[in-house]
């Protein structure tokens, strides 16, 4: 037991959990924990220059390692301005450790300086949150805090410390365990729901697993792959699981949803049984959900029992952890026999053969998808790439050309679908991983949401390679005004004409970069990924292309339309 | 749509209540009563809570309220297996004239008298909740006041197969 203050505390309780960078901006009632910071740690601090920032990169850092990411901030705006991450994480289910300052315990709901009620901000957006006002608790709520991030679903807690219960003294002494009688996560799963499940693999002649982010976060991407591989399961895998089964293994058939491919929609509509693993039916997978996979039985894994049966009825529920979860479906089938299903695999490869994902190679433009595509072939074979997107049409491309066959090698926004969440998360991941080679691929809209943290990589020496997919406008609400509201345009041209993104990465003390034709991209990407310090490669693209394939709003799945001009080939 | 009760056991730690209730607001379901009181145990609170909506939102909401870290059980209290009770304070003109047939109902009712004014009487009554509604309706002519109720508690009966968790 050691007597120091708060502040100390909570420096002392991030080491004993494990943290290695924390991410934050200092401010008034977070200055005595920031003086600790000053006082010696082991953790790295990473400057951030907006919150929001930090919040991301604190979510880049926890997707890319599969630690806990921690974000800290001051009371009122600073803890606003975390709202975002804590909502991003929230939604996807990424470990994230809070902390904010508070104002003085006295001054608590005066409406003081800086006050914002941040516990009751966040409290419908995180796992669970505490207002500490005495520092004596300071190690059994951090302790808490940690586990609860990272046990069960994982996902954010926000701990507000008020600004005297940092500069108080106590007692230290970190706990073992945390003292939480009603946070019981489900540790085993019910083997005859394995068995059921086992059974109904065997009966099927048309299943398709449906694996998602919780794949990653569960810590199951080799149990799946072991499935996958013995009981030839085909799989599709969503936005948030990309990676969790390489992309290039012969039986994952790649995204569903609203721009994945229709052969990945057909194969999980057209199924007999939907073994969903850590997915959770999201409305952009299922389309019009009373026409999704209508002849389907479904079999559901997943840690949070919450999420079975919430949108889609599971005949089968299994609720637990994945990992040992997926163990004993892939030792249960096997006991029970050999699946056959090769006319279902045939047919799989008949779709994927006759509708891959395709666009129009323009004259004299540069499309974006050759973007995608270009980076894909330079780094192909390299296991040292970490993707992060923003959010959009730039977001959707990077689902369908980027090869991902590893786990946390691409990051993004998929829940909450937050525009600026690229350049952070590769800030974070970069910092998670000094190791690999962190490519942001962004749009010109969301790089414009939080660009400045280029700073941040840049004086941090955590050096990316940001490449916006520059097509002037906000091009996914582009498409669907053009789609779907009678091409009225309103408020979505950004132009290319401001800002020069070269410029400004040089401003920044980055290298700068802009290409405008397919005959300069190879080099200009290639020189990029081996500037050595942080690179923004400002791609001017077509800014007319829409995103293909698509599922229109409101349609049922499998009614997927490919680019007019390639629905028309197929005609 | 259809009326539920929900009892939930929870730590009594600063917003815990507001934990449980925002999961209803959230999905616009406006909650009918809602008591919060110990229990046998210290520091434990039950929340009980009436609440109009469908059956699979109600077993959704309370997956939601069994992953609250403060939450320690979440049971649905259904009426062939339960006890439930409240009670009100009703405020009723009571004329001269009408004075004698109130005290009479009130008497053949249960109901005790809270207080007796010059104008008006309070009265006190415990109770199943619909003998509570069926008092409410029976002063309803001569004039309420005014009206508060406490809304239900209620506990599993002993022996009842709903006591146990019904999360596991």
């Amino acid at each position: 037991m050691t007597r120091m203050l708060g502040s100390d505390a909570i420096l002392r309780a991030l080491e004993h959990e494990g943290v290695r960078v924390a991410f934050g901006i200092p401010g008034g009632a977070i200055l005595p924990t920031y003086d600790a910071i000053a006082r010696g740690t082991s953790v790295r601090h990473v400057l951030a220059r907006h919150e929001q920032g930090a919040g991301h990169m604190a979510q880049g850092y926890a997707r890319a390692s599969g630690e806990v990411g921690v974000a800290i901030a001051t009371s009122g705006p600073g803890a606003t301005n975390l709202v975002t991450p804590i909502a991003d994480a929230w939604m996807d289910s990424t470990p994230l450790v809070c902390i904010t300052g508070q104002v003085r315990g006295g001054l608590i709901g005066t409406d003081a300086f800086q006050e914002i009620d941040a516990t009751g901000i966040t409290m419908p957006i995180v796992k669970h949150s505490w207002l500490v006002q005495d520092a004596e608790e300071l190690p059994s709520v951090l302790k808490a805090a940690f586990h609860v991030a990272r046990t069960g679903r994982q996902g954010p807690v926000l701990v507000d410390v008020a600004k005297d219960a940092q500069e108080a003294e106590l007692d230290f002494e970190y706990p073992d365990d945390s003292d939480l009688p009603g946070w019981k996560p489900p540790r085993t799963v019910d083997e005859r729901q394995v068995h059921e499940a086992a059974r109904a693999i065997l009966a099927a002649k048309r299943p398709i697993v449906y694996a998602g982010g919780g794949v990653v976060n569960g810590d199951a991407c080799s149990e799946l792959l072991a499935l996958v591989d013995a009981a030839r399961l085909p799989a599709v895998v969503t936005l948030m699981g990309k990676g969790c089964l390489p992309d290039s293994h012969p039986l994952n058939y790649g995204a569903p949803g609203m721009h994945g491919s229709k052969y990945a929609n057909w194969a999980l509509n057209k199924a007999d049984l939907v073994i969903a693993v850590g997915s959770r039916f999201d409305d952009r997978v299922t389309g019009k959900l009373s026409a999704f996979a209508p002849g389907a039985k479904v079999i559901h894994f997943d840690v949070d029992a919450a999420e079975v049966g919430k949108i889609r009825h599971a005949e089968i529920p299994v609720v637990g952890p994945l990992k040992p979860a997926l163990a004993r479906l892939t030792a249960a089938v096997h006991g029970l026999g050999t699946p056959d299903h090769e006319p279902w695999l045939r047919q799989l490869e008949d779709w994927r053969a006759r509708f891959p994902y395709r666009y129009s190679r323009g004259e004299g433009v540069l499309k974006p998808q050759t973007v995608v595509e270009t980076l894909r072939d330079l780094t192909a074979g390299r296991d040292d790439v970490i993707w992060t997107t923003g959010v959009g049409q730039h977001q959707m491309w990077a689902m369908q050309y980027l090869v991902c066959d590893r786990p946390r090698s691409f990051i993004t926004s998929g829940g909450l679908g937050t525009m600026g969440y690229g350049v952070p998360a590769a800030i974070g991941a970069k910092a998670a991983r000094p190791d690999a080679t962190v490519v942001c691929i962004d749009g010109d809209g969301c790089f414009q949401m939080t660009g400045q943290e280029l700073a941040t990589a840049a004086l941090e020496r955590l050096p990316i390679v940001v490449v916006i997919v520059n097509n002037a406008w906000l091009g996914m609400v582009r498409q669907w005004q053009e789609l779907f509201y009678g091409e009225r345009f309103a408020q979505t041209h950004l132009t290319h004409q401001v800002p020069d993104y070269a410029q400004l990465a040089e401003a920044y003390g980055c290298a700068g970069f802009t290409v405008g034709s397919e005959g300069e991209l190879e080099s200009t990407l290639a020189a990029a990924l081996a500037a050595g310090r942080t690179a923004v490669v400002d791609a001017r693209c077509d800014p007319s292309e829409n995103c293909y394939p698509m599922v229109p709003a409101g349609a049922a799945a499998v009614d997927v339309r490919e680019a007019p001009e390639q629905e028309a080939l197929s005609a | 749509m259809s009326e539920h009760t929900l009892s939930v056991r929870l730590e009594n730690k600063a917003g815990a209540l507001a934990r449980v209730s925002q999961l209803f607001a959230r999905r616009g379901y406006n909650i009918q009563s809602l008591v919060v009181g110990p229990t046998e145990r210290e520091n434990i609170s039950r929340l009980t809570l009436r609440v109009d909506c469908s059956e699979h939102s109600l077993e959704q909401i309370e997956k939601q309220i069994h992953k609250l870290v403060n939450v320690l059980r979440v049971t649905e209290l259904r009426p062939e297996n339960a006890v439930e009770s409240e009670l009100a304070l009703i405020t009723v003109a009571s004329p001269p004239d009408a004075r004698a047939e109130l005290l009479a109902a009130a008497r053949a009712s249960g109901a005790s008298i809270a207080d007796f004014g010059q104008d008006a009487i309070t009265f006190q009554i415990v109770g199943r909740p619909h003998d509570v509604d069926a008092f409410e309706d029976l002063l309803r002519p001569y004039g309420l006041l005014e009206l508060a109720r406490t809304g239900r508690i209620g506990l599993h009966r002993p022996h009842s197969n709903d006591r146990k968790d019904s999360n596991g």
